[in-house]
């Protein structure tokens, strides 16, 4: 069968949506697929260019999965641009001088920065802001740049303003119009807004016409340049963006004789086909109904539209998008619903302002008052899901519409939109193309959790905007199947972890024993008891092994040491920082010399030592303290290690003494008991030689402070971490550290790691954030004193163990004999001993009669 | 508990205090490995099961060091390595019960833990 030739032109987002599209249909095979992309590198995520300047690399920002063209079987030719099409012939001609044949062409060629005609403009220190290219560029001028200049004061002007202030510039905003986000938002909006960007430190210069850029006039004292406006005033500065909107790449259009529209962009219908049917354009470079849709969502919408026709299904349409947005500007959550200026013929407004919080809400209703036409939400914008909703369904406001977006007082609830009200197509996550329909289907497939239903449907998996509203309605539709979601422990407690946590501390309870006795049933078992033992660590931090918490332990905790496959025991001593003085090495060279153990680096820069048996376990210990060590809690849901690169002691590259304050971290939080283990890391410089990003707390040092990040994760499901909160200083650090480990501590489920707790958590990271640095459950104190508690009650468990006679009666192989375990064999591997396997346990065994004395 | 065997069999073990309450200790007689566990405590007799230490799903000897507890009314000892749990009366595991581990007879006298293997 001859293939259809499908040639893409562009590998943007939306060009790469596309792709996906076609390959998620399962027609792939029905096309032999060439894609031109004159960028170096394939699909990235260009929503979040800014990340780029808070230490995301390219690679992060990559949208391609794997090898998703070598698996797809698509060809892909970087570095190389279409400069022509010849419809008569139907191929394409490219820069590098191919003729590429196709059957259908799909022009993804997207937008090019505007660039005022300003004289001056092309001067060495001015940027747009685009691509990586266009980043790494400004990142070399920044370097060397004190001030920084962004024209336009649009969505992606702050988006750069935030990049420059990233660089740590003087960062001002030039803008021509008398406001900020002049499409997005109104005058209200827009001085809530401004005033909240200046507090941030950025300068805000307004009505402004640049005339012309000219040298600067202290030449590299007051700035390299200058900005003459049309009002006479000036600004000095180093280097300059422009941001002033985009335009239609349009050019190939004209060539091949395809219409365009009078202020650019290639015309399409509703099926996104150009005049030549068999040529489709989609995302910025597309103008449908003379509109250009800039934002990412509708171009994934058409993406779909032209796989769907590509692939049969011709039903499916592009009819327009809605423009609504939510985003986070300089750490300033701002939103704009519909009609955000209240230009429909007859429409009322609400409005709310909060000057002191600096909040602004306003809602535009129609004359009648029972529909929702638009909104804008600034400095606040939780309301963004629910008020979208209403608008695009033409769902009835509440008698009173007010109240959609006035404060809540103390024990009133906000109306909340009727889920039922919700049509089945209306759709809940825009970025994704998610309806109510899907998500509910998800949910009877078995999904019952948020994060089991963004996995299944990519809802609230892009900008997150929709996270909130997924909740509601998973919480609803479970409730209206009937499903009792069970977050019951065990049979034994009707609790999840989260609750016993709060029974145990509220209740000041300090035993197991109470705890059933008050809220539970039965004995209790494997499941309930070393989650009780870890709830009554984390807060009381009581030994371990205290006689009323012994039968609580899993046997980790109960010989303090890590169970291996044939019974025996590892121990690791903690090695702070992983650093370790060579006395400290010969020392444990030694001890396991003498005990014939397997040594083995650990990935936490620890040396583990396999092979003890119970009753050896203190003897070990006991010669491993004489040498200064003490436990490293490798046995324990607990702090393991905070991993450090060798930082700017030693290193070339380092700013910052990472091992220094690794040190000073692991001491802070050792012996820490948790839902699931924690590993930390710190890096010394954004070479992030520690791995950082792959711990559940990282810390990566910047020129002027620290960048903390959490959630990461290696292992089985490896999760790159969030920037939590960048350019701390060490106390500051340290403080959201402690509330972030307190606060995980108390609602994460059990043996939920940080990376799956963030995924489910209500709110994602925004929410941890509020919680974290604005206090906004007004708890930041209490769990603060908390981790105090817990830092000022360590004690070496091993130490308290090896002096306690009660304590060190339990560790015997027999409790009748002083006989050692027969079935523990080892063989030789590679000079050290391994476990034998089961066939040599069998031969071994078996030749030789095992002749044991009995002490009766 | 089992019926008991003559009385010549009963071999003394350790003391009851020897075993920490809800806990087992593991004990060698005659080559045998047994895992002995005390449940019960404070406000009950203390209740005394014997089963074989050997779990069969990690061929290593292990049991005696499992977590104690009860599922669906049975009491249970959950082996440490891959969490199986096996019945304290019957030594059958509730994830399979074509696996169990051999019981053994145990009682308490005058304070001493025995058993008769």
């Amino acid at each position: 069968m001859d293939k259809t030739k499908l040639v893409v032109i562009g590998n943007g987002m939306v060009g790469h949506k596309l792709l996906e599209a076609v390959v998620a249909s399962g027609a792939a095979a029905q096309f032999s697929i060439t894609v031109l992309c004159e960028e170096p590198r394939p699909a990235y995520d260009r929503v979040h260019l800014s990340e780029f300047f808070a230490g995301k690399s390219a690679e992060d920002l990559s949208l391609v999965q794997g090898n998703f063209f070598d698996d797809n079987g698509i060809h892909l030719h970087l570095k190389d641009k279409a400069v022509g099409i010849d419809r008569a012939a139907k191929t394409v001609k490219t820069a590098a001088g191919a003729e590429i044949p196709y059957d259908k062409l799909v022009l993804a060629t997207g937008s090019y920065p505007f660039v005022p005609p300003v004289p001056g403009k092309d001067r060495e220190g001015c940027f747009v802001y685009r691509t990586i290219e266009d980043l790494e560029a400004m990142t070399a001028w920044g370097k060397k740049s004190k001030v920084g200049v962004v024209v336009g004061g649009g969505l992606l002007g702050l988006e750069c303003a935030k990049a420059l202030k990233d660089m740590n510039l003087q960062t001002h905003v030039v803008e021509f119009a008398p406001r900020l986000m002049t499409v997005q938002v109104d005058d209200g909006g827009g001085r809530v807004l401004r005033k909240k960007i200046e507090e941030l430190g950025v300068i805000v210069h307004t009505q402004k016409n640049t005339l012309e850029i000219v040298d600067g006039p202290g030449m590299g004292v007051a700035g390299r340049y200058a900005m003459k406006f049309a009002d006479g005033s000036q600004l000095e500065t180093d280097m300059i963006v422009f941001s002033a909107g985009i335009r239609p790449r349009d050019e190939l259009a004209p060539l091949a004789g395809l219409n365009r529209g009078e202020r650019g962009g290639i015309a399409v219908d509703e099926f996104c086909r150009t005049n030549d049917p068999d040529i489709y354009a989609i995302g910025e470079c597309a103008l449908y109904q003379g509109r250009i849709y800039g934002l990412v969502a509708p171009g994934y919408q058409m993406a779909q539209v032209v796989a769907d026709q590509l692939t049969g299904k011709t039903e499916s349409t592009f009819r327009g998008a809605d423009m609504s947005t939510k985003l986070k500007l300089l750490g300033v959550d701002v939103a704009s619903i519909g009609d955000a200026q209240g230009s429909t013929k007859g429409a009322l407004s609400y409005s709310f302002v909060d000057e002191r919080k600096q909040i602004y809400k306003k809602l535009v209703v129609d004359a009648s008052g029972k529909l929702l036409l638009g909104a804008v939400l600034v400095g606040e914008a939780e309301e963004y899901g629910t008020l979208l909703q209403m608008m695009l369904n033409g769902m009835s406001l509440p008698d009173a519409p007010e109240m959609l977006i006035l404060p809540i007082s103390e024990g009133t609830a906000r109306p909340q939109m009727g889920l039922d009200a919700l049509p089945a197509g209306a759709q809940i996550c825009s970025c994704n193309n998610v309806s109510k329909g899907a998500i509910c289907a998800a949910i009877d497939e078995g999904c019952t959790t948020l994060g089991a239903l963004k996995k299944s449907t990519k809802a609230a998996t892009s900008c997150g905007g929709c996270g909130p509203l997924v909740t509601q309605i998973l919480k609803h539709e479970l409730k209206a199947r009937g499903v009792a979601v069970s977050n019951a422990l065990c049979e034994h407690f009707a609790y999840s972890r989260q609750e016993l946590f709060h029974l145990v501390k509220l209740g000041g309870i300090k035993t197991f024993d109470e705890l059933l006795e008050k809220h539970g049933k039965g004995h209790g078992c494997d499941i309930c008891k070393p989650t009780t033992a870890s709830i009554l660590a984390s807060i009381y931090n009581e030994h371990v092994l205290k006689p009323k918490h012994a039968k609580l332990q899993d046997t980790n905790d109960y010989y303090l040491a890590n169970l291996q496959k044939n019974g025996t025991y590892s121990i690791i001593p903690r090695v702070t920082g992983g650093e370790i003085t060579p006395d400290g090495l010969i020392a444990i060279g030694a001890i396991a010399k003498k005990y014939g153990l397997y040594t083995k680096i650990t990935g936490g820069q620890r040396i583990d030592m396999f092979g003890a048996q119970v009753h050896e376990l203190p003897l070990i210990w006991r010669e491993l303290i004489d040498a200064g060590f003490e436990s490293g809690h490798a046995y324990g849901k607990s702090l393991r290690t905070v991993k450090s690169c060798v930082g700017s002691t030693w290193c070339r590259y380092g700013v910052q003494d990472s091992v220094s304050l690794a040190i000073e971290i692991e001491n802070r939080y050792r012996g820490v008991r948790s839902p699931h283990k924690m590993k930390l890391a710190v890096s010394g410089c954004t070479r992030e030689c520690a791995e950082a990003q792959s711990k559940d707390f990282g810390v990566i040092a910047t020129e002027h402070g620290w960048n903390l990040y959490v959630a990461g994760n290696g292992g089985m499901k490896p999760r790159h971490a969030d920037l939590f909160a960048g350019d701390l200083d060490h106390d500051t650090l340290i403080k959201y550290i402690d509330r972030l480990m307190m606060f995980y501590i108390r609602t994460a489920d059990r043996l939920q790691r940080t990376s799956v707790w963030l995924e489910n958590l209500e709110g994602g990271i925004d929410y941890l954030r509020k919680v974290v640095v604005e206090d906004s459950l007004g708890i930041g104190a209490e769990l603060e004193a908390d981790m105090r508690l817990l830092i000022d009650t360590y004690e070496c468990e091993w130490k308290k163990a090896i002096n306690d006679p009660a304590v060190l009666k339990r560790f015997r192989t027999f409790v009748n004999s002083n006989e050692v375990d027969p079935n523990v064999l080892f063989v030789e591997e590679r000079g050290q001993i391994r476990p034998a396997n089961e066939e040599e346990r069998k031969s071994r065994l078996g030749s030789i009669p095992v002749v044991t004395e009995s002490s009766h | 508990m089992k019926t008991s065997p003559a009385a010549a069999q009963w071999i003394d073990i350790c003391a009851l205090d020897d075993i920490v309450p809800d806990t087992g200790v593991a004990a060698l007689v005659n080559g045998v490995q047994i895992a002995i566990f005390r449940v019960g405590g404070s406000d009950a007799p203390d209740a005394l099961y014997a089963i074989g230490n050997f779990d069969p799903f990690s061929d290593a000897n292990v049991i005696a060091r499992g977590i104690v507890g009860d599922l669906g009314g049975e009491l249970v000892v959950a082996s440490p390595v891959y969490k199986q749990h096996f019945s304290l009366k019957t030594g059958i595991c509730l994830e399979d019960a074509e696996v169990s581990v051999p019981t053994y007879a145990v009682r308490l006298c005058d304070g001493i833990v025995q058993v008769a293997p």
